[in-house]
Formats: C-alpha cells, structure tokens, sequence
C-alpha cells in the first residue's frame, strides 16, 4: 500500500508571529520555520503503518519555496521514502493547495492520503476535507487513532464532546489530530541517509492547475492587546476582588 | 441576499453557537434561514423556529445526517446553495469537518473561523494561533464561511418562523459510520460555559488533575479545561483541550492553574472576560494576559481557594 503525505514549511511552533508594521503580512524574514506539527504527526503515522507492514511506499509531498525542501527532508529523515516539492513562491489558498494535491494523487495513486489536521500558520482546517470531495475519496477528519486492514480504515476521530469512529474504504483521506501519536526525532543517521532519498522538484505551473487566489488580503493586523492585570496576595485576596471587584462570582 | 446558517445541535437540543451564528448571518443580510440536520430533530427545528430574525427552518433527517457525516451533510447543503448567496457554519469540531466541503463542491474559498463582518464580502479571521487579524474580501459569487461563536452575541428568542421538511440525501456510499463514545457530563460544555477552570503540566498526573481541577470546577458550576501540554501528557482528555488546535472559549471567568501561558494556549482564551492565573513561577507568561495573577504553588493556593469560596457562600 503506498501513502502519500503532505507536508507543509511553517513557522515554528514555538515562534510568536509578528505583525508587519506595514500591515501586509507576518514577518517571516529570519524566523525559524519547520513542519507544521500536525504535518510530524501524520508522517509518523505513515511510518509506523509501513513498519507494521501496512504500508510499502510513504511519499512526502510539499507546496513551497526551494526552502520547503528542507521540510521535505525532515520527513525523509522521519522515514518517508522519497518527497517531491511542488514549488513556487505563491502563497497558495487551501482550495489550491487540495487541487495541487490531487493533481499529484492522479500521478501517484496512492491508496491513502495522511495529512495534518490543520497548519499553524493560516489556521484553516480545510484542505485535507476539501482534497477529499475534490477526489471523491471518503474523508476521516481528526483522527486519533487510524487501523488499516486490507482496502479499509477504521478511524476514531476527535468530536464535541468524545470520539466518533468510522470506517472509510480505501483510497481515502485522514487528517491527523494530536493524540494519533507522539512524533519521532529523527536520528543522525538516518538524517544523513535521507540526503541520499529521492527529492523531485516540479515546477507548479507545470501541474496545469488554478491555483489563484479566490481572497485578497486587505490588511493583516495585531490582536487588541488585554491591559495588565494585577497580582494578589492570598487566595482570600483572589475570591474577594472576583466577587466585588470583576463581579464574577 | 439570502444565507443559510446551520444549525449546530446534538439532536435533541440547539446549542447556543446557532443563535451565536445567525448573529453573524444577520451582519450580512436579513433573509437568514436555518438548516437542521439530525436524527430526531424536530424539537431542534423548533426551538431555531423561534430565534429572532430567522425567516425560515429546514429540517431534513437521516440516520447519516444525525450521525453527522461530512459527506452526507455536503450531499444535502449543495443543492440548497442554488438558493443562499452564503452558508454560515458555527465552527465547532463538526461545523469544521464539512463546511470545507461544501467550499470545494461548489469551488469557492472557505473563508474559516471569521471573527467580524466587515461588509457582505470582507471579513476578518485570526491566524497564526490568533497573533494576528487577517482582513479578507472574497470574489467568490458564493460564500462559504465557518464562524467562531465565542465572539457572537446570541440572538434571542422572539420569532415564529416556519419550519419546512426537506429531502435527505442517499446514504455516503464509502463511509460507514462504525460508533460514537460521547462522555457523559453533568458540568457545563466548555465551548459555552460562563466559567472554565483548566489545569496544566503542572498537574503531573492525570490523578492530580481530576483531585485538583475537577472538585474546584464543580464548587464554581464551571466547564473543564485542559492546555495542549496536559493534554499530551496524558493527564486530560482531547476534549478539554482549549487553544489554536483545541477549543475557543471566551468564558466570564477563566481560571488557569499551572499552566505557563503557551502562544497556542492563549489562543483559545484571551478573548474571555475576566483571567485569573495561579502558577508558582512568577515569570510565567500567563501573567501578562492575566486580570489576577496569584504567585503561588497550586498544591496550597487551590485548597485555599476552595476554602475561601466556602466562606464567601459558594
């Protein structure tokens, strides 16, 4: 069975963003990116189903800048097969994004898509539901636990209020949430052996998809920020300014 | 212009987030109508019947609808968008597994969790765990938008709308809906509760958690919360998770204990009314959002705040 991965270069998550002060953007010059943490998540996945046995062939595909190759080659270290970046410079929209992504599903055809739930940057959530439709494949969303057996998963899924499980025929999409697992580190050796992996770079025009913008960002701007609060003493002090002072009590 | 909300409910009651939704719908147009799709929903359609402001409620029922699979409830919303410039979508867990898919059927952008409507195309959204405000217009001829409820004020009651049975659609022929493992509580549901406690890596242990957090939530009547680091060590369920990749809530009263105060932590909190922050390290950044900080180890500062809510009568 071969898995196909997405991947996404973002910025770090423990990095606070920074407005621009022109107010076009975040500032992302000299800020450490890596792979988005959803991303590790469902590159781990792969790699476990393929040391159960499940899986044959885990290929790791990226949108991006040359850069994204190093993201690439993280998940190559992690245990991923071989990678291609689809590059541009262009900022792509998650409806974009799922249609490049399909674009390379049709070369691949991979029996099971894993990807990240969500990316930390843009915050939509969408993309691996939108591949789904896109491809008329069946989606698990949220997944915290996902067993595959012969052209089926079984995925527990992370809803409101507890844990809902299906199962989705194969090919299909599943989007990894937290507790699916705990990522590994790669280790130095197997860093240096995923130089050597197979790393393709396709140009996105050459994909023949539109890919443009369906919103044009009008100005990005910081949160109002909360005014400074006060320390108290005792948890006596606490009860008393929460009843008299805030009335929340 | 015409906008569809869906309703977001667990079949048998409305959840606030709907009324919270049309709030936002009525900021685009006032011919709003609701969509509810369950199992045995028809006490839900009522009660959306009844929200100020809605001209119209579709019901439509199935065992697929009630079991909330994306695909059936992108199977039922399409069609109905010949008729609605916009679809409006709480977003919840459920609200966010479809709306991208009614987005891509009908090839349009979703424009995900907006905070603020700003004319019928432009909207603003958080990114960047909510560091930053994206303002955005929209080309698309449909708009398909998740919203985030907490920054909504509900809608009252007040109207009589009627409410209209429409068709479900066929079965997802490649999804089979195997369980569902909902826990059963008496305490408030975090996304809507007036107040959250949430405990933190601090805790050490999911024991300690429950010993810690749980009696002090059910003194206050408050929702369980949880930080994305108590979470992966185990000591709180997903569920209770409030940040970027968990929940948004926006209570009265937010209380936080042993929890250092994480970008993504933030996130999902420094919307709420009045925080209070209890942690032994007096640098930990949760102070710097915090209305009262208390220095101090949790294991003594909690027993004494459960005391002192005795005697001031709770």
């Amino acid at each position: 069975m071969k898995v196909l991965v997405p991947v996404k270069r973002v910025i770090d998550y423990n990095v606070k963003a920074r407005v621009k002060p022109d107010q076009t953007g975040v500032d992302l010059a000299n800020v450490k990116m890596s792979m988005n943490p959803f991303c590790e998540i469902a590159v781990e996945e792969a790699v476990r189903l393929k040391e159960k046995g499940v899986a044959t062939e885990i290929v790791a595909v990226s949108i991006g800048p040359a850069q994204a190759s190093e993201t690439l080659r993280t998940a190559l270290a992690m245990g991923a097969d071989r990678a291609i970046l689809v590059q541009t410079t262009e900022d792509l929209e998650p409806l974009a994004v799922a249609k490049v992504l399909a674009a390379i599903v049709g070369k691949e055809s991979p029996d099971l898509v894993i990807m990240g739930k969500q990316a930390i940057d843009g915050d939509n959530n969408a993309t691996g539901q939108m591949l789904a439709t896109i491809l008329d494949w069946p989606q698990a969303t949220f997944a915290s636990a996902l067993e595959v057996s012969g052209k089926k998963a079984k995925v527990t899924r992370e809803v409101d209020g507890g844990l809902q499980t299906l199962e989705i025929d194969l090919p299909g999409v599943v989007t990894a949430d937290l507790r699916l697992n705990e990522p590994r580190y790669a280790s130095l050796p197997n860093i240096m052996k995923a130089k050597k992996k197979e790393l393709a770079i396709e140009e996105l025009a050459s994909l023949g998809v539109d890919t443009a913008p369906r919103l044009k960002v009008i100005k990005v701007t910081e949160p109002p920020k909360r005014a400074g609060g006060i320390k108290v003493e005792t948890a006596a002090d606490l009860v008393s300014k929460l009843k008299t002072e805030a009335g929340v009590l | 212009m015409a906008v569809l909300v869906i309703a977001d409910h667990d079949n048998a009651t409305l959840k606030d987030n709907t009324e919270k939704t049309v709030t936002a719908a009525l900021k685009l147009s006032s011919d709003v109508d609701v969509l509810v799709a369950g199992k045995g929903a028809k006490g839900v359609a009522d009660a959306a019947a009844k929200i100020t402001g809605v001209r119209k409620v579709l019901l439509a029922e199935s065992d697929e609808l009630g079991e909330g699979l994306a695909e059936s409830m992108e199977a039922l919303v399409v069609p109905l968008m010949s008729g609605y410039d916009a679809v409006l979508t709480p977003a919840t867990s459920q609200g966010k597994n479809f709306s991208p898919r009614i987005a891509a059927k009908l090839d349009v952008a979703q424009i995900s969790e907006i905070v603020d409507v700003v004319d019928a195309n432009t909207f603003v959204r958080p990114i960047y765990a909510g560091n930053a405000l994206e303002t955005v217009t929209s080309s698309d001829a449909k708009k398909v938008i998740t919203v985030r409820p907490t920054v909504f004020k509900a809608a009252a009651d007040g109207g009589s709308a009627k409410v209209e049975t429409i068709p479900a659609p066929a079965k997802p022929a490649k999804t089979h809906f195997v369980d569902q493992k909902l826990v059963k509580s008496a305490r408030p549901e975090l996304s809507g509760a007036k107040i959250v406690v949430s405990g933190g890596r601090a805790m050490g242990s999911a024991e300690e958690f429950q010993k810690v957090i749980e009696p002090l939530a059910d003194k206050l009547g408050a929702a369980v919360g949880a930080s994305r680091a108590a979470v992966d060590a185990g000591y709180a369920p997903n569920d209770y998770q409030v940040g970027q990749t968990g929940k948004v809530v926006a209570p009265e009263l937010y209380i936080a204990i042993g929890i250092s105060g994480a970008i993504q932590h933030l996130a999902g909190m420094k919307d709420s009314k009045v925080i209070v922050a209890i942690n032994k390290d007096a640098d930990a950044p949760i102070f710097q959002v915090a209305d009262y900080g208390l220095v101090a180890d949790y294991k003594t500062a909690v027993p004494e705040l459960m005391a002192a809510l005795t005697a001031a009568g709770k």
